[in-house]
């Protein structure tokens, strides 16, 4: 009987003609416009918009638009990396060097088992001081002012300029927004593409939102733009060139995401691409106050909270591994020595590849781990107990990555493409296969970024040692 | 202290609003928020609740549903924020959110936040939306920045054209609430019999066709609310609404006033007031 329903209405379709729908939208449009016509009045004389037209005018230029953009870009991450600085150093030589100590001589107090404290304080809890103190400053700054570039209306600007690179790559220009959601963090940029109604873009939008760095790989580059990048030039230059370094990662996430939809849409996800509108809003003055408080809130807090709940069981699987021995070397020893030819073939090491799959769950842990396994299996520098992190400030961070884990600038460098290009976190994974519901689609996702990483850092570290810089 | 006349009329009833954040537990009535992307939609369902989600000007912002709860006048009310979106015609996941909460979700009314600046724009969504149910109230946002750049609306004619109360708002500032509460309200307990606009075919070829297939579906399900909106979908071969057809969704749609599950809801990660 519904059957009879849906055959009735194939007949009545049949004998109607291509334009159906289009006289369907056309009939609300005319209805829309009478109603506003008859609701609306003007005041003659106001000119509207000018202010708005001409800022978009710039904005939106080919040649400004571009340019006004990375400035904007450049500007958040100096004054991120300039103003995190100072609190990073504080919240470091409380959590690390205060807090610490005092709860050794808590646990001296009640006399607690070495295992234990070790465990508990050493693992557990560094983890996650750590983790705070590297996130927290930056992240506290970072968001709000990319918070107030959202509510200003700066966004869909720049949503506007990347549409013609998408177009041009095949993919739905709606991408671009997606891929800004991506900047925050990719579960979610993958979950924001359902605003693209083509299978196909939205695949190839799902599969190279990874290449927007997240919110978990934000601080990793910051650091090595600080404390390596940055030493190439003059003090004076440094935090400039910092700031620079992370804007240049953060466009080549942009280049790479063009260029693997390009791929995609040319091979497997053959296509037409979509039209779409895109409404440039108007320019709203933002409520600070507001913007700051939800920003913390919503990203800072929440953000930080998932770190610190991933931080504490990887602290405490870090001190396990490095302090469980098998024969005469500890887990982590075994693992980062199985890997570390394979590393250093890719300009990294067995650390850093160790501390990526610890760090599946999420990217936020990398530095600590990689610090906490270096002072562990390096030398015994600065009387480093095993899987203890110690109190650094980025100085020490330095000595202690070139020192005793033998980093070159290549290594961070490195570092830097393999944070960008490496496979999505294991929640990203998951929100992946529970949009595509495809098996399929989920691995290339995963192992399809994981072998571009693999192959641009070799690419890099074979070129630099071919040309003796590293 | 009183910013406007309507504070002493004993309609005017803002102390009977009480946000409840989060809690949407035995709620009286389904309240659901519709609207094109960067309305001020999230701001009146702010206003609403007390939440603080936030509040982004592109679409994508929110392409799942959130929830969030208010009392008003001794009734719980659950509010469903859903994603912005320009109409309900085309195919994309947060398009159908929309469109089959407020189909399938049988929401008790629907507010369609409109942005009094870009009128015309906002009503290809309305107009849709009204096809659909016809507990429609709407709620003409940003009227402050219309008026700066010389737009007045005027609402009352208006809501006869559409047949639904239309409230002026500034949501940001919490202008209109009260009327909005109110409206609501009405629309729910009948006291304001709405008579929704509905769109006019030019062909028609196209009427006679639309008329054929209405009276199908009506002798099949005689008390479906919105039988020419479905035959219009039918025919345009909606597959979501051919598979509701077939799996008789419709059917029991027709039948009962059960909330039928659509979609993941989003929880709402955001802090009450």
């Amino acid at each position: 009987m519904t059957t009879d329903l849906l055959q009735t209405a194939n007949q009545l379709r049949a004998g109607m003609g291509e334009d159906y729908h289009d006289k369907l939208m056309e009939a609300i449009y005319t209805d829309a416009s009478q109603i506003a016509d008859r609701s609306v009045a003007r005041e003659e004389g106001k000119v509207r918009w000018t202010f708005d037209r001409t800022l978009d005018r710039a904005l939106t230029h080919p040649v400004w638009g571009f340019t006004v953009m990375g400035l904007m870009f450049f500007g958040v991450f100096w004054i991120t990396i300039t103003g995190a600085n100072i609190p990073s150093q504080m919240l470091a030589d409380f959590l690390l060097g205060s807090v610490y100590n005092a709860l050794h001589s808590v646990a001296a107090a009640l006399s607690a088992p070495a295992w234990l404290s070790g465990l508990l304080i050493d693992g557990i809890y560094l983890a996650t001081a750590w983790v705070i103190s590297v996130m927290l400053p930056p992240m506290a700054i970072f968001f709000p002012l990319f918070t107030l570039l959202e509510d200003l209306g700066y966004l869909p600007r720049v949503v506007f300029n990347l549409d013609r690179l998408f177009a041009k790559a095949g993919a739905h220009g709606k991408q671009s927004l997606s891929m800004m959601m991506g900047f925050g963090c990719n579960a979610a940029g993958v979950v924001a593409t359902r605003i693209i109604d083509s299978p196909r873009e939205r695949l190839i939008a799902i599969i190279t939102n990874n290449f927007s760095i997240c919110n978990g790989r934000w601080p990793t580059l910051i650091l090595m733009g600080t404390i390596f990048v940055a030493t190439l030039v003059p003090p004076a230059l440094a935090s400039f060139v910092a700031a620079l370094s992370v804007v240049t990662v953060a466009a080549m996430g942009i280049v790479v995401t063009l260029l693997v939809s390009a791929f995609l849409s040319k091979t497997w996800l053959k296509g037409e691409t979509s039209v779409y509108s895109l409404e440039l809003p108007p320019y709203r003055p933002p409520q600070i106050w507001r913007t700051i408080y939800t920003s913390m809130i919503d990203r800072t807090m929440i953000v930080l909270w998932r770190a610190v709940v991933m931080a504490a069981p990887a602290g405490a699987v870090i001190w396990l591994t490095s302090n469980i021995f098998i024969g005469d070397m500890s887990i982590a020893g075994h693992m980062v020595n199985l890997l570390n030819p394979f590393g250093l073939l890719l300009g990294l090491n067995g650390i850093i590849l160790v501390a990526y799959i610890v760090a599946i769950p999420a990217n936020e842990i990398i530095i600590p781990t990689i610090l906490m396994l270096t002072l562990t299996l390096g030398s015994n520098i600065a009387g480093a107990q095993s899987g203890v992190m110690l109190e650094l400030g980025d100085q020490q961070v330095y000595q202690v990555l070139t020192q005793v884990g033998g980093w070159t600038m290549l290594t961070a460098i490195n570092l830097m493409l393999f944070s960008l290009l490496h496979n999505p976190c294991s929640t990203t994974i998951m929100t992946i296969y529970k949009e595509t519901k495809n098996l399929k689609w989920t691995v290339v996702a995963t192992l399809l970024p994981l072998a571009l990483a693999f192959l641009v850092t070799f690419s890099t570290a074979s070129i630099a040692r071919l040309l003796g810089w590293a | 202290m009183l910013t406007d006349a309507c504070q002493t009329c004993p309609i005017y009833n803002e102390s009977a609003l009480k946000k409840l954040g989060v809690n949407t537990e035995n709620f009286d009535f389904v309240v659901a928020l519709a609207g094109n992307p960067n309305t001020g939609k999230s701001t009146v369902f702010n206003a609403l609740t007390g939440l603080r989600q936030h509040t982004g000007n592109w679409p994508g912002k929110t392409v799942a549903r959130a929830e969030g709860g208010f009392e008003y006048n001794d009734h719980n009310f659950k509010v469903v924020d859903l994603p912005g979106t320009y109409s309900l015609l085309s195919t994309s996941t947060d398009e159908e959110i929309a469109r089959d909460f407020i189909l399938f979700g049988q929401p008790d009314v629907t507010i369609v936040v409109v942005d009094a600046t870009r009128l015309e724009r906002n009503l290809n969504l309305a107009l849709q939306i009204l096809e659909i149910t016809d507990r429609v109230v709407v709620a003409l946002n940003l009227i402050d920045e219309a008026a700066r750049h010389g737009i007045k609306v005027d609402e009352r004619h208006l809501a006869r054209e559409l047949g639904v109360p239309v409230v002026p708002m500034v949501a940001r500032r919490m202008v209109g609430v009260p009327q909005l509460l109110q409206a609501v309200e009405e629309v729910i307990l009948g006291t304001y019999p709405t008579r929704p606009h509905r769109i006019k075919q030019q062909d028609t070829r196209l009427e006679q066709v639309i008329g054929q297939l209405v009276n199908a579906i009506e002798t099949q399900f005689p008390s479906l609310p919105n039988a020419r909106w479905v035959a219009l979908r039918l025919l345009d071969g909606d597959a979501s609404i051919e598979e509701a057809v077939r799996n008789h969704t419709l059917g029991d749609l027709a039948r009962s006033n059960v909330i039928a599950p659509v979609g993941d809801v989003i929880p709402l990660q955001a802090v009450a007031s």
